[in-house]
């Protein structure tokens, strides 16, 4: 090709939209704000969510929760990996957003894209793991047998951390769904075309629809219906300040929703440890009788 | 219907608790009156009987208490995990030798019988003590990475259902992982907690280690929201837990909470009849029906109701109420007026909203606050006792036709703390478990309970293990 075709070439803008149910709507609000880069320069205009939006997500994670919690966690661990296959085959876009998203040089984007395929590679391999870590039989003193273990508390909605774009993004999202739950997240304000883009490359994948739901706007604006809806059964308040997450905390009370206090995480390249798995798991602990005779004589 | 054989009494004797005529609070290792110098009287709900007048502690109260456990926690957590674990050894011990004098003391304060006191209650807080003492210098193996650190002081407000079984799942975790501690037992059921201050002081325990204050509910919220309290830890109501919850947010207080519940007791026809009318009557007649993991809602397979029922209430038929103290007393006195009016006043929903109540010939004392055992039948997923906790001897009987209704039936409730599962087949209990949004599942069997197992619920039923290495992370920093 010549330079001279590749001057005349005008390239092709994409819209972003959200990604909720398996599908790909606009905002029903029908806005859209400005997502600029560091340097001010006009990227896309994203969707700016509603309350409308929010709940309409909710919808879609608590539909998919009960086919994904009751997936075996090997399947699930197969579906995590098949989205690392499908984000590697995408690296060179996600450089190139999450590089104008942080105002990154080109070669620290590509570290940034890589450190978060590994990381979703990470947690791809922990679905199986997890409920022997964190479960197990326990030596009651009595004649019965008992097992505890971890189940997935259902609907979370993730706000995701403001500055790191996508390595945050998925550093808060993939623990998330790994042990079950489904969520719904809303993107970084200022950069969300990593996030929305992840949801394209989640629709090619394996994962079911309604699974992950993201939504991209106001962070405020659409974290308060979340944290009030009573059909979301915990947050990660991740990408709160400390006064909207103070705000957000007490609207979860009202149904005792499980929270996750924002915490200072300075870089997210490092090995996350299984908080924030463990953040969302119940333990359940189910108690038989074992046939041997107790104090009453009784097999019972 | 009068039993078939008439039971001589056989009380236990009261001599062996001392109960001193007033009692103050326990701070820094010492007894002490309330700064604003209020008190307030602790009944036996049996007699009406005044037991002892008690220190009511204050806002003041709660900071020099909480003083008190900053000023012991360098030195505390300082100690070698091996040293904490034997001033736990030791009180595990000191209850075990005084555990006649405390279930005895349990009883007259609580209302509940001594057969329980003595055979459940005091059995495992000595358990408790053991089992976390255990954990105090082994704390790096417990799943929470290398040197996990204790929070600092611990904020603790019990209920008056297990007063002295929720004192030592609150206070072994908490000192096992060398936190320092302030604990507010509650209004009506005050006593074993100050006799704990006792052993506390028999086992040599440091000052300031472990503070009691008694009070009501202002006392609680004045701990709750001490700002030098790095940890909550509550057990009662959800909708005390919900503002808790409202409290602590934007603090870095970690916080667990152990809320009410409204368990499911589902029987399968082929379930073994006998055993799981046992098990029914355990899950709700146990302490009056006053356990937030009771199991309320009896949900009967169609095709067993009429001979499920029959068999329940020829059991029922035989139960004792009366003196607590009595050791053939299988149902004692409800903890007090107040949550007798309570009881009361659902009871009269369920029958206005059309569902039919029973209850065996039961003579009730004259004095006290009692409360027969008492089924309804007819109950819909509708009416509120079926869908309020009563936390009372109050059993509401609904049915379903297969495993799925049963299971759906079973979750349509905002609480998710325990549940029961009555069948002789394997694979439908593995089945149905796993389906239960609930954190304990008994299934042949209910009402369990040991300290190597973690306990707490899904939903609106709390959140937080108490219990087992679970019950650690509650008391640690393990971020």
């Amino acid at each position: 090709m010549s330079d001279k075709s590749e001057q005349q070439r005008l390239s092709v803008f994409k819209t972003y939209k959200l990604y909720v149910g398996g599908k790909f709507p606009r905002s029903e609000s029908g806005r859209v704000y400005e997502v600029t880069d560091s340097k001010d320069k006009w990227l896309a205009n994203a969707p700016l969510s509603s309350r409308k939006d929010a709940r309409d997500a909710v919808v879609a994670a608590r539909k998919a929760f009960g086919s994904w919690s009751g997936a075996t966690a090997y399947n699930r661990g197969q579906v995590l990996y098949r989205v690392a296959e499908m984000l590697e085959g995408r690296k060179s876009q996600f450089v190139h957003e999450v590089a104008d998203a942080e105002g990154l040089s080109r070669s620290k984007a590509a570290a940034q894209v890589e450190a978060t395929i590994d990381r979703w590679v990470w947690y791809a391999g922990w679905t199986d793991k997890i409920a022997q870590v964190v479960g197990g039989g326990n030596p009651v003193a009595g004649p019965y047998f008992n097992l505890s273990s971890p189940e997935p508390t259902g609907v979370v909605a993730v706000l995701a951390p403001q500055e790191s774009s996508f390595l945050g993004l998925v550093s808060v999202v993939a623990p998330v769904i790994a042990t079950g739950n489904t969520a719904v997240v809303v993107a970084s304000e200022k950069s969300p075309l990593p996030a929305l883009s992840l949801g394209e490359v989640l629709a090619t994948s394996d994962v079911p629809g309604g699974v992950v739901n993201v939504l991209s706007g106001r962070t405020a604006e659409i974290a308060a219906p979340l944290a009030a809806h009573q059909d979301v059964n915990a947050i990660d308040l991740a990408g709160a300040d400390d006064v909207l997450a103070k705000e957000l905390e007490i609207a979860a009370a009202d149904n005792l929703k499980r929270v996750l206090r924002p915490q200072p995480v300075d870089d997210w390249s490092a090995m996350p440890g299984i908080d924030r798995m463990t953040a969302f798991l119940e333990t359940k602990t189910v108690w038989h009788p074992t046939g041997s005779l107790g104090a009453s004589g009784s097999a019972y | 219907m009068a039993s078939a054989f008439d039971y001589a009494p056989a009380p236990e004797s009261r001599a062996i608790v001392d109960i001193a005529p007033s009692y103050g609070l326990f701070i820094d290792g010492e007894f002490t009156e309330a700064a604003d110098g209020k008190v307030f009287k602790t009944v036996s709900p049996a007699s009406e009987e005044v037991l002892s007048e008690i220190a009511r502690a204050g806002e003041a109260d709660v900071d020099r208490a909480v003083k008190a456990a900053r000023k012991a926690f360098g030195k505390w957590s300082a100690l070698p995990g091996a040293e904490r674990a034997k001033y736990l050894f030791r009180i595990a011990r000191i209850v075990q030798e005084r555990s006649r004098e405390l279930a005895v003391l349990e009883t007259l304060d609580n209302g509940k019988p001594i057969k329980e006191t003595r055979d459940a209650d005091l059995p495992l807080v000595a358990a408790h003590f053991f089992y976390y003492a255990g954990w105090a210098d082994k704390l790096d193996h417990a799943g929470f990475g290398a040197n996990p650190r204790p929070l600092g002081v611990a904020g603790q407000v019990i209920p008056w259902n297990f007063p002295l079984l929720m004192l030592a799942w609150k206070i072994a975790p908490a000192l096992a992982t060398g936190n320092t501690v302030v604990l507010k037992p509650a209004e009506t059921t005050p006593l074993s907690a100050l006799f704990f201050a006792d052993i506390c002081r028999q086992a040599g325990l440091p000052k300031g280690v472990v503070n009691i204050l008694p009070g009501y509910g202002d006392t609680g919220a004045a701990l709750v929201g001490h700002p030098d309290v790095n940890k909550v830890a509550f057990t009662g109501s959800t909708a005390v837990g919900k503002e808790i919850a409202k409290t602590v947010a934007g603090t870095r207080k970690k916080l667990t909470l152990e809320l009410g519940g409204k368990g499911a007791n589902i029987v399968f026809d082929d379930a073994p009849i006998d055993q799981a009318v046992e098990g029914i009557v355990n899950g709700i007649f146990f302490n009056q029906g006053q356990v937030c993991c009771a199991g309320s809602r009896l949900l009967v397979q169609e095709s067993i109701q009429d001979e499920l029922l029959d068999s329940l209430k020829r059991r029922l038929a035989t139960l004792r109420l009366g003196d607590p103290l009595d050791k053939n007393t299988d149902i004692g006195a409800i903890n007090s007026e107040e949550q007798l009016t309570r009881i009361t006043a659902l009871v009269e929903r369920g029958e206005s909203e059309g569902a039919e109540r029973w209850s065996p010939a039961c003579e009730l004392p004259s004095a006290g606050y009692w409360f027969a055992p008492t089924l309804f039948t007819n109950v819909t997923q509708a009416h509120t006792i079926a869908r309020d906790e009563i936390f009372g001897p109050v059993l509401s009987v609904l049915t379903f036709r297969t495993p799925d209704e049963a299971v759906a039936k079973a979750n349509n409730t905002q609480y998710g703390l325990s549940a029961g599962i009555w069948t002789e087949k394997g694979s439908r209990i593995l089945a149905v478990a796993n389906k239960l949004r609930a954190g304990v599942v008994w299934s042949n069997t209910f009402n369990k309970f040991d300290p190597t197992s973690p306990f707490g619920g899904y939903k609106e039923s709390g959140f937080g293990r108490e219990g087992g290495r679970h019950g650690l992370e509650a008391y640690l920093d393990v971020r």
